[in-house]
């Protein structure tokens, strides 16, 4: 169930402040457009006929707070967000959220960094959205990271308490990703078990599609809502389908192509990936109809490398890469069975060659026997007779 | 010897009497068996001009069943059953001519029989017709025997060989889809109409409407009309139907064959009292005399 949540209280419309700072119409309505490709259904912002019903709902919604945090992480889901193709939609991002602390774009550094996430916290105290990217230690007191001279478990827990939701972005923040991965020297783990009282919503991929954390986050601030969650708290509209039933290779599962080695002829004709290790049967994302980067075909198998099945739990980071996948909902294939299943014969000489062996066997057998007959017949007759 | 002679005869003769008993009985049930279309008898007609090989109605068939996929000859990967499994109640099969090279998809099921041999074959009721005419299943009642499996002229009932408690399987044609409204999946779901469900009646009007209709189009009869007795799946195509696995059977169902044989040799009852007498008096004749030389010779 959606829930209901209050939005922040910042004076400026989102569209007052494109206006402010020289934004065209034109590009934010291309953005509007890029979501409405991102999230096709099952959101309700994008479920309109137009770009520009989007953009009027955004443009008169307020720009929603963000703190962002890093804890255990490559800083990757925040590379997803800013390498977009074109410079400017990265910026336009950022002039629709108003990104009010965040380690690696700010230019504040030391104390002056701390004041800003204090004064964020201040400002729009419980009505700010948590971005959350990396996982958190948790074993030996969270002593494997340390932000301002406090563990990343104290300061999860102070700016949690005054956020109105929580967005877990990357594996790493929704179940632990790579640091989690066996031995687990720190202990990390997501943010999902860490908070209990607090909307959470798990965007995680290594790294996800910036337009579900997009998506995600305006619907918030023009709704006040979160979109509808699967159990494992990913948005449906995002996650709600297997990368292998919507895959652009599908064609070539079916019909029994597929790439043997990497470079082999097959891979270069890009024929299917499964027995290179693809999980795309056992992953749901929406990679294979939303690409990155607003290129068609810039996703892993769209670039000839196996599904690594990054956003399910079960299979990143802990079975082997080049390990096939097991296919849950099993479908026929491109080919028939024969109407009547072709028997091999047996060949006129083979059956003489039977016969003649077989006929040995049983001459034997008879001559065998008449000399057992005839054993008996000696014994008898020297025996002496009884009667 | 503690049987006596006249011991013997008495055995003999109330057997007689009963068999004679069940014999009359059985005989009077079979003569007002009525075989021939149940007045809402319905049924399937499958057209394989129009079919495009999707194999929809096979994923629609496994999931409305509960049917797991035929994983067997492909390792995992596809549901690829080669024929009609204890894992496919449907299949879609493949015909091509190797002269011509033309194709024809056939899609194999069930019958469902007007007079259906796995029903006279079970010697427990668990297949049965039911109000619809449809041959339905009982596993209650089911011990595993096979007859059914070797009656079928169709080959269609299958056991499951994998399993310590093993049942049979086949097509119901979704009867308990059809109790709650619906038709059979596979009609449901296919995307060109190659199969659908009705009442035999029309299904066979609409049959012979379309040959009338497209006379150059299809092999010019109605496979199911009268083969075996007549069969409530209807089949139409433009390859002879023996090419699709569809035997050119004579119009009399396989029951009819059996109850004939019997109705023969236990007409009367004159075969078997005239076989038992014969035995009688031949034990009878050949019976040694106590006292005899013959019967002295041998004991110790």
């Amino acid at each position: 169930m959606p829930l209901e949540l209050e939005t922040t209280h910042d004076p400026e419309t989102i569209g007052q402040h494109l206006v402010r700072c020289g934004v065209s119409r034109r590009k934010f309505l291309e953005l509007c457009a890029a979501l409405m490709v991102a999230a096709p259904f099952g959101l309700a912002l994008t479920d309109k006929v137009h770009a520009a019903d989007i953009a009027r709902a955004v443009a008169q919604a307020r720009r929603p707070s963000v703190i962002w945090l890093h804890f255990q992480d490559c800083t990757g889901c925040t590379e997803t967000l800013l390498r977009t193709s074109k410079p400017d939609v990265a910026e336009l991002i950022l002039h629709v959220i108003s990104l009010d602390y965040h380690e690696t774009l700010m230019a504040a550094a030391g104390k002056d960094a701390e004041d800003a996430l204090h004064s964020a916290m201040e400002q729009n105290a419980g009505k700010y959205v948590l971005v959350v990217e990396g996982s958190i230690p948790r074993k030996d007191q969270g002593i494997y990271m340390k932000l301002a001279g406090k563990p990343a478990l104290q300061v999860l827990d102070e700016v949690s308490k005054q956020a109105a939701a929580i967005i877990a972005i990357g594996s790493c923040a929704s179940w632990g990703g790579i640091p989690s991965a066996d031995p687990n020297p720190t202990g990390a783990v997501g943010v999902d078990a860490i908070i209990k009282d607090k909307p959470i919503v798990n965007i995680p991929g290594c790294p996800p599609n910036p337009y579900t954390l997009l998506g995600t986050v305006l619907q918030y601030v023009t709704a006040g809502t979160l979109p509808e969650l699967d159990a494992l708290k990913r948005p449906k509209f995002a996650y709600d389908r297997d990368i292998h039933d919507h895959c652009p290779r599908r064609a070539h599962f079916d019909a029994g192509r597929f790439a043997r080695s990497f470079g082999d002829a097959g891979h270069r004709e890009g024929w299917c990936l499964f027995h290179l290790g693809c999980k795309g049967p056992e992953t749901h994302a929406g990679c294979s109809t939303r690409h990155f980067n607003e290129i068609p075909d810039v996703w892993p198998i769209g670039i000839g490398a196996p599904c690594f099945g990054c956003t399910e739990q079960p299979l990143a980071f802990r079975v082997p890469m080049f390990q096939t996948a097991k296919i849950h909902e099993v479908t026929p294939p491109d080919t028939y069975a024969p109407v009547y299943t072709p028997q091999g014969n047996i060949s006129p000489v083979a059956t003489g060659v039977a016969g003649l062996i077989g006929g040995a066997l049983v001459g034997a057998g008879f001559m065998a026997s008449r000399k057992l007959g005839s054993a008996d017949d000696v014994k008898s007759e020297s025996k002496p007779k009884q009667e | 010897m503690g049987i006596s002679r006249r011991s013997a005869l008495k055995v003999m003769a109330a057997a007689t009497a009963t068999m004679v008993g069940t014999a009359l009985s059985t005989h009077e049930t079979q003569a007002a068996a009525v075989v021939g279309p149940a007045p809402d008898a319905v049924g399937m007609l499958y057209d394989a001009t129009r079919c495009v090989g999707c194999k929809a109605c096979m994923v629609a068939c496994n999931e409305a069943n509960d049917v797991t996929p035929d994983t067997s000859a492909s390792d995992g990967l596809w549901d690829m059953p080669l024929d009609l499994s204890e894992h496919a109640k449907n299949i879609i099969k493949l015909y091509r001519d190797p002269g011509t090279g033309a194709q024809s998809f056939v899609k194999r099921q069930c019958m469902h029989c007007l007079d259906p041999a796995c029903v006279g074959a079970c010697m427990l009721g668990a297949l049965q017709k039911n109000e619809k005419g449809i041959v339905s299943y009982n596993p209650d009642y089911c011990v595993g025997c096979r007859y059914c499996e070797m009656g079928c002229p169709f080959n269609v009932i299958k056991f499951e060989w994998s399993r310590a408690l093993p049942k049979m399987v086949k097509c119901e044609l979704c009867r308990h889809r059809i109790a709650k409204g619906q038709g059979p999946a596979c009609c449901e779901v296919c995307p060109v109409g190659a199969v659908i469900y009705g009442k035999r009646s029309d299904l066979l009007a609409d049959a012979h409407q379309r040959l009338a209709q497209n006379p150059g189009r299809y092999v010019p009869n109605v496979y199911g009309e009268h083969e075996v007795g007549g069969t409530q799946v209807l089949y139409l195509a433009h390859v002879d139907f023996e090419k699709l696995g569809l035997p050119a059977y004579s119009d009399e169902s396989v029951p009819t064959r059996v109850r004939t044989i019997q109705g023969t040799i236990y007409k009367g009852f004159v075969a078997p009292v005239a076989l038992y007498g014969l035995l009688a008096a031949m034990v009878l004749r050949n019976r040694e005399k106590p006292g005899s030389a013959k019967a002295k010779e041998g004991q110790p």
